[in-house]
């Protein structure tokens, strides 16, 4: 029988990343999202994992990234001034190849601005904050079962393609307590890549489109990790051709598997002539405002991103071939409606509704939007 | 084959580093220690941040990390906690260790998390050509102090101190066996340590002070060190231009971080759970 709790977001995602076999977790107290790192003092101890509150947010990634070189499945939890500081090191693990996960739940922008108020201003950050090219995972749950399943995803993910992956989320659903019943063990799928033992230092030894090998220290023989751009053995260079290579493969192993990583869910969307895109606890009262506008008799329905980066684009493109009104709704002043401006062809509509002054949309709102769009 | 090079990595051989640089006397020391303990190179992770220092990793043939400046004592923190058996090294730099990496510094020393870091001070940013450091003496002209150094250094051995390190030393690329001694000892202590090693920067650093050339930055830096009795008769206002050496601090009492964290918080915790339910049961019944 499943266990029916009512927990706060914040717990559900730590209890989600323990049972994804978390067993490392380093962190910096910022609201909104501290709650995840009390848990993980209380839970990890008992459970004879590692817990370690560290000197800043910067630290905290950094520890994460030396405990999963060595053996560990890591995660830190943050806010969006916390992941500003850990841009640097998410670039190293990037680089590096490390598998990371970052729960970034989302407060009102910039600076300090409003700490306990939701937005969703980090959209972009999380996709472009770190120099230079690189590919990165975003999942966005927005119900509470969404938020332990999207965990469970985002370590998994992270262990298969050996990349940092972002767990985005809202104020409101981070400090909201919901009823949920939690998934037993055995129902859980959970990716455990066997550590491959290696005889030599060519670690990054592999064809552009293949998934990256588990490599950790002290193993039988000792290799190097490097920051630097490197070449097939971790060692630096910056010989244009291996230069290009390693660039490659670090997309590729992303964009080749797009199928297996981009994930949403779709509601009323076969006949419906008006789409909401949206996420997150926007995407929560836009699927209220469709519920309502339904039954005044409007043909329109919601797709929720689960995935945000990579943006998924082949699925609107699909949808766009049906539907010619697209609205989407955000919690910022405007930033994945310019994705959806480069998705879009020409004879689709676009219209927005944003809103970042630390409010929800209620459903209302968002039908409202709908109503004047129809028109 | 001496049984040091066993931890030394050929084949990413030549170095960086300029002629007559002192890090290649503190690789060597580094390999010595290792070997003279007997640790298995698959056992140790050496640790570096950026810099002329951040390079030293890549040519340890046990397993290396080359990570952000400043940075590498966080990474360092993540492996010990992870591994708390394995020998964990960091090399730094003086920029790296004081000015970026200060915070990190003190903490680490603070937790008294059982790390061994070699401090490499060569009193300059070696590798972007030559900017005034937190360790650069005063009155020095640097690219970045045309005119002369204002600042004063850090005291090292004071601020660790101050943050509750329990193990300090300090020695030159002058005298390479008791460096190797004193790095080998401090690969003994269980806690936190750190061994400032003085090195020599004759290319960023002597040229632009009349030191242009290796001998001369030795000679200055034989004029500059001190034992720690010498240091004691130096008038106050005087001591600031000295490099005393030797063992500073060596508290073997204080308890490692992750000691204290598997031995005493992990198995409390365990208890009270196991107290916890089977009370819960019993009320069941």
């Amino acid at each position: 029988m499943k266990q029916r709790q009512v927990l706060q977001g914040n717990t559900i995602v730590a209890k989600a990343a323990i049972a994804a076999g978390c067993d490392f977790f380093a962190g910096y107290p910022i609201t909104p999202s501290s709650e995840i790192a009390q848990f993980m003092s209380m839970e990890m101890p008992r459970l004879g994992y590692d817990f370690i509150q560290m000197e800043d947010e910067i630290s905290s990634l950094g520890a994460c990234i030396g405990a999963s070189l060595a053996g560990k499945k890591a995660m830190t939890a943050t806010s969006g001034p916390g992941f500003s500081l850990m841009q640097e090191h998410l670039g190293l693990a990037v680089m590096a190849e490390i598998p990371i996960v970052i729960v970034n739940v989302m407060r009102g922008g910039p600076s300090t601005g409003m700490p306990t108020k939701p937005s969703q201003s980090d959209i972009m950050q999380t996709r472009w904050g770190t120099h230079g090219d690189h590919p990165i995972i975003v999942v966005y749950p927005a119900f509470a079962s969404q938020l332990f399943s999207e965990t469970i995803r985002a370590f998994n993910l992270s262990e298969k393609f050996w990349n940092p992956v972002i767990i985005l989320l809202d104020e409101v659903i981070a400090k909201a307590r919901e009823d949920i019943a939690l998934p037993r063990k055995k129902d859980l799928n959970i990716y455990w890549e066997k550590t491959k033992q290696i005889e030599d230092l060519n670690i990054y030894d592999r064809e552009i489109g293949q998934n990256p090998p588990r490599v950790d220290f002290f193993k039988k023989y000792p290799i190097h990790i490097d920051s630097l751009e490197h070449d097939k053995h971790g060692w630096p260079t910056t010989d244009p051709k291996i230069v290009d290579k390693m660039q490659t493969l670090r997309m590729q192993k992303i964009y080749n598997y797009l199928d297996e990583i981009i994930t949403h869910e779709e509601y009323y969307l076969d006949d419906a002539e008006i789409m909401v895109f949206s996420f997150g606890i926007s995407a929560r009262s836009s699927l209220a405002a469709v519920e309502m506008a339904r039954e005044q008799g409007i043909k329109v329905g919601l797709f929720q991103a689960l995935t945000i980066w990579p943006f998924p684009k082949l699925l609107l493109r699909e949808k766009f071939k049906k539907i010619k009104k697209i609205l989407v709704v955000e919690m910022n002043m405007g930033q994945t409606i310019y994705e959806i401006e480069r998705t879009a062809t020409d004879d689709v509509e676009r219209q927005a509704l944003l809103r970042a002054n630390g409010v929800p949309f209620t459903p209302t709102e968002v039908l409202e939007a709908i109503k004047r769009f129809k028109k | 084959m001496r049984d040091y090079e066993r931890y030394i990595r050929y084949r990413t051989f030549p170095t960086p580093w300029c002629p007559g640089c002192g890090d290649g006397i503190i690789l060597k020391a580094i390999a010595m220690a290792f070997s003279e303990l007997k640790i298995q190179p698959q056992d140790i992770v050496v640790v570096a941040g950026i810099g002329c220092s951040g390079r030293l990793p890549t040519f340890f043939n046990t397993n290396t990390l080359h990570t952000t400046h400043g940075r590498a004592l966080t990474f360092a923190t993540g492996i010990k906690l992870a591994k708390p058996d394995k020998t964990v090294v960091v090399i730094s730099g003086d920029g790296d260790a004081l000015a970026i990496g200060g915070n990190h510094l003190i903490h680490a020393a603070r937790r008294n998390i059982g790390i061994k870091m070699i401090l490499i001070n060569n009193g300059i940013y070696g590798m972007t050509g030559g900017q005034v450091s937190p360790l650069t003496p005063q009155k020095f002209i640097t690219e970045t102090t045309p005119y002369g150094n204002i600042e004063p250094k850090f005291d090292t051995v004071n601020l660790l101190k101050a943050s509750k390190a329990s193990f300090v030393a300090r020695e030159t690329v002058n005298r390479p066996i008791p460096l190797k001694q004193v790095i080998k000892k401090s690969f003994q202590h269980k806690g936190f340590s750190v061994v400032e090693v003085i090195s020599n920067c004759h290319i960023n650093l002597g040229r632009k002070n009349n030191m242009k050339d290796p001998i001369a930055m030795s000679r200055w830096i034989a004029d500059k060190t001190v034992t720690q009795a010498q240091f004691e008769k130096i008038p106050v206002q005087e001591q600031n231009t000295k490099y005393p050496v030797g063992i500073f601090v060596e508290d073997k009492e204080r308890l490692e971080y992750t000691e204290l964290y598997y031995k005493h918080i992990v198995p409390t915790t365990q208890a009270e759970t196991i107290k916890a339910n089977s009370t819960a049961k019993r009320q069941k019944k």
